[in-house]
């Protein structure tokens, strides 16, 4: 087993295990709907990283931030459709990156490569996971509470919008740190199917964040691996096993 | 004579540019029961909200310094998208686990509840359940948003001979919203009627006459007492 191999893998590990704890958190189809566009926002940043070759990560996440401070801004005024707003941003990341995209480099923007990060790349990503693990957990029970009833959560005291903001936060981290992984395009995928396959199969919190935190590292694992033996593209079929294991639990669920 | 624990005067509520609230005051004194009736959109449910904090307001909103208010919510369309045991939705309050077992048998359930899906439960089960959770830090004051009537939540026990039995244990003072007459009639000590505005506020039995019901409802409400034998 090559460095790079173990550097990849390693990294997969750590991004796929914490994309699946947040995607825990993601379960109102309005923050379901959040992560496809953000990722979607970050094609002309990875686009610009590639271009100039610097990592991709660090070019998708000033466009990440963009796409968090605009649905901050179309949350406040909530007249505004979200499904025509994300409609529009998808639309528009995918087409403002092709205007100056290499083609060459199309399907690592899309899909990503997890088959060249080096050494320092795979330290930060794994502080920085570790490090939004600890955000996490620390605002989980509040992030819970407010999911289920944001008057709720105001009766108790909670501070919804700082809570929503360090969440959000999250999100973009995760984001940025996925399209190393799965791309512009498959993010809403790393982050939610797990999550909705540990759900239809845990009966309480405890499960239901270990079992999207395992499907996650697994699914990544797997993928990775797989590209290993088969050449295929590590992204798309992290995403594939991650769709394989919720069809399991969706069978077992029954 | 009882202390008063709510001060309500002049107050005013709008949302979205409407007037929900006009001109409303009352004072509630510590072991009242007090319903507020209207019918639907009548702004009761923005009452309640106002008066727990979470809505802005106009007016003077005074509590006892210190007060703890707990607050039963109509409902949670949410909660059943999480998979998550009744303990863990009682800890997201910080309930430990011995408060969370004293409070559930005080309200007729066994220890073993604790384990249960949330998502599970019917809607008897799981309105007891958020009873349990505004009990939780023993609050002196109730905020009950509509429980669904007549659902028997176990033998012949409805939710308000359940508040009854809480009231009698530990001097709860508790504002109820409903539209349901027979509960104001059978429960409350004092009555606020809310269509908008204040339509009347006083003991049920002097105060809803039917010129007044006809008021709040805007069509002819004829009352019949049922007798029990």
């Amino acid at each position: 087993m090559s460095l790079q191999f173990f550097l990849s893998l390693i990294c997969g590990v750590f991004i796929g295990g914490i994309a699946g704890y947040l995607g825990t958190l993601m379960l109102s189809k309005r923050m379901a709907l959040v992560a496809g566009p953000l990722g979607h926002l970050t094609l002309p940043g990875i686009a610009l990283a590639l271009l100039y070759d610097f990592d991709i990560s660090l070019g998708a996440f000033p466009f990440v931030i963009l796409g968090i401070i605009l649905i901050w801004l179309f949350e406040m005024r909530t007249k505004l459709p979200m499904e025509a707003l994300t409609a529009i941003i998808f639309a528009s990341g995918v087409a403002i990156a092709f205007l100056f995209l290499p083609i060459e480099q199309a399907e690592t923007a899309l899909i990503g490569d997890i088959t060249k990060v080096s050494f320092g790349e795979t330290i930060i990503t794994a502080i920085l996971c570790f490090f939004i693990f600890l955000i996490i957990k620390k605002i989980y029970s509040q992030m819970t509470l407010i999911n289920i009833s944001e008057d709720l959560a105001k009766a108790e005291g909670i501070n919804v919008k700082k809570y929503n903001f360090l969440y959000l936060f999250c999100i973009a981290i995760i984001v940025a740190l996925g399209v190393k992984m799965v791309g512009g395009l498959l993010t809403a995928a790393l982050v939610a199917i797990p999550a909705a396959a540990a759900r239809n199969l845990s009966k309480n919190l405890f499960q239901y964040t270990f079992l999207a935190t395992s499907f996650g590292i697994i699914s990544s694992f797997l993928g990775i691996w797989f590209f290993k033996l088969t050449g295929f593209p590590a992204g798309p079929l992290i995403i594939l096993e991650s769709g394989l294991i919720f069809l399991i639990s969706l069978i077992s669920k029954k | 004579m009882s202390e008063t624990i709510l001060k309500v005067k002049n107050l005013n509520v709008e949302l979205d540019g409407e007037g929900i609230i006009k001109d409303l005051s009352f004072e509630v004194r510590k072991g009242d029961i007090l319903t507020i009736l209207g019918p639907n959109g009548a702004g009761k449910t923005v009452l309640l909200k106002t008066l727990l904090g979470v809505l802005p307001c106009q007016g003077e909103i005074e509590w006892t310094k210190g007060i703890k208010i707990g607050y039963v919510p109509q409902r949670l369309p949410f909660i059943k998208d999480v998979p998550m045991s009744i303990l863990e939705f009682f800890k997201l309050k910080g309930a430990s686990q011995e408060e969370a077992k004293t409070l559930l048998n005080s309200v007729g359930f066994k220890e073993d509840f604790l384990n249960k899906k949330i998502g599970e439960l019917s809607s008897g089960q799981f309105q007891r359940t958020l009873v349990v959770w505004a009990l939780i830090r023993n609050p002196e004051v109730l905020l009950f948003d509509e429980p669904t009537t007549g659902i028997d939540i176990g033998g012949e026990e409805t939710i308000y001979s359940l508040l009854v039995k809480l009231k009698e244990k530990s001097s709860l003072t508790i504002l109820l919203v409903t539209h349901d007459l027979s509960v104001v009639f059978k429960f409350s000590d004092f009555v606020i009627c809310l269509n908008k505005c204040p339509v009347c506020q006083g003991v049920p039995k002097e105060v809803l006459t039917p010129e007044i019901l006809q008021k709040l409802y805007g069509q002819e409400v004829k009352f019949y007492e049922h007798h029990r034998h």
